[in-house]
């Protein structure tokens, strides 16, 4: 389990795509009818150390839009944040954010 | 009816229980420690008994459980190898964490007084917590609601619906108990940040 090092880059591709910050993975949290607004927010805010108006705009999306990127970094990262928020129960995953 | 509140000078999380309050948080804490270990991580058939009880590795599959599969979401939505991987490094450590915060709320509330069988009328528990241990019982909280709120079937926007049901519904029951560990959680997210 690695991130994709730069090697792996298509020849074809162009000098900005190689050269763009390697933070390819992201973490999303996912709504759910059961977690209380205070509790998400207190969450993002203790464990990313967001500070208040940045945990509840993430909050917001997430219970507007039903998710929100809340992180981003290497893979190894955000399975880190992704097992921390199931310790708080809740419902993240990671994708490659392409 | 009991909240968390911050005590001003100590600085401690402090709530005061009746005594049936207390009792039905441990039954519900109870319940998911045994929840948590005792429903198989994942079904292996194919193990003989001593294989069995050598098998350190952790499961790599969703759990059947529907209660355990939202405490214990799939990673990967898109790779599935990768959500397996994943499951087998994380789960077995998530079950641990969460059996042993649901045994603090436990221990916490024998050690303030609540006896075994709880026979005595108006007996009052008071539960004193440092922060860390503030933490954990919300987190715990979070882990209570889930596994009522999954069993219930608890949708966005559906209290109309839970309020018409009956007083003597268990269901309707079931989802006091549930509205009420969130007023809980409510009052400790709101004592943590005070």
């Amino acid at each position: 389990m690695s991130a994709p090092s730069p090697v792996e880059v298509e020849p074809t591709t162009t000098p900005d795509e190689v050269t763009r910050p390697a933070k390819p993975w992201v973490t999303i949290v996912w709504n759910d009818p059961v977690n209380l607004m205070s509790y998400v927010t207190f969450v993002f805010q203790k464990y990313f150390g967001y500070d208040k108006a940045k945990a509840e705009k993430l909050m917001m999306e997430v219970h507007r839009d039903g998710r929100s990127v809340v992180s981003n970094g290497s893979r190894e990262e955000m399975e880190r944040d992704v097992q921390a928020m199931h310790e708080y129960g809740l419902w993240a995953t990671m994708e490659h954010d392409r | 009816m009991s909240a968390f509140t911050r005590h001003r000078r100590s600085r401690r999380i402090i709530a005061h229980f009746a005594g049936f309050e207390a009792d039905l948080l441990r039954s519900l804490a109870a319940q998911l420690v045994e929840l948590l270990r005792n429903e198989a991580a994942v079904p292996r058939d194919d193990l003989d008994p001593l294989e069995a009880m050598l098998d350190f590795s952790g499961p790599e599959s969703e759990p059947e459980d529907p209660v355990l599969a939202r405490l214990f979401p799939t990673a990967y939505q898109h790779d599935e190898e990768a959500a397996s991987e994943f499951r087998r490094y994380t789960e077995g450590g998530l079950r641990d964490g969460k059996a042993a915060a649901a045994v603090s709320i436990i221990d916490t509330l024998e050690e303030a007084g609540l006896p075994f069988e709880l026979q005595e009328d108006g007996l009052v528990i008071d539960v004193e917590l440092d922060e860390p241990a503030a933490e954990t019982w919300m987190r715990s909280f979070t882990d209570l609601r889930l596994a009522l709120a999954t069993r219930l079937g608890v949708e966005d926007g559906d209290e109309d619906y839970w309020s018409t049901l009956p007083d003597d519904d268990p269901r309707g029951q079931a989802h006091d108990i549930y509205q009420w560990v969130g007023y809980l959680q409510e009052t400790l997210v709101a004592a943590l940040t005070d």
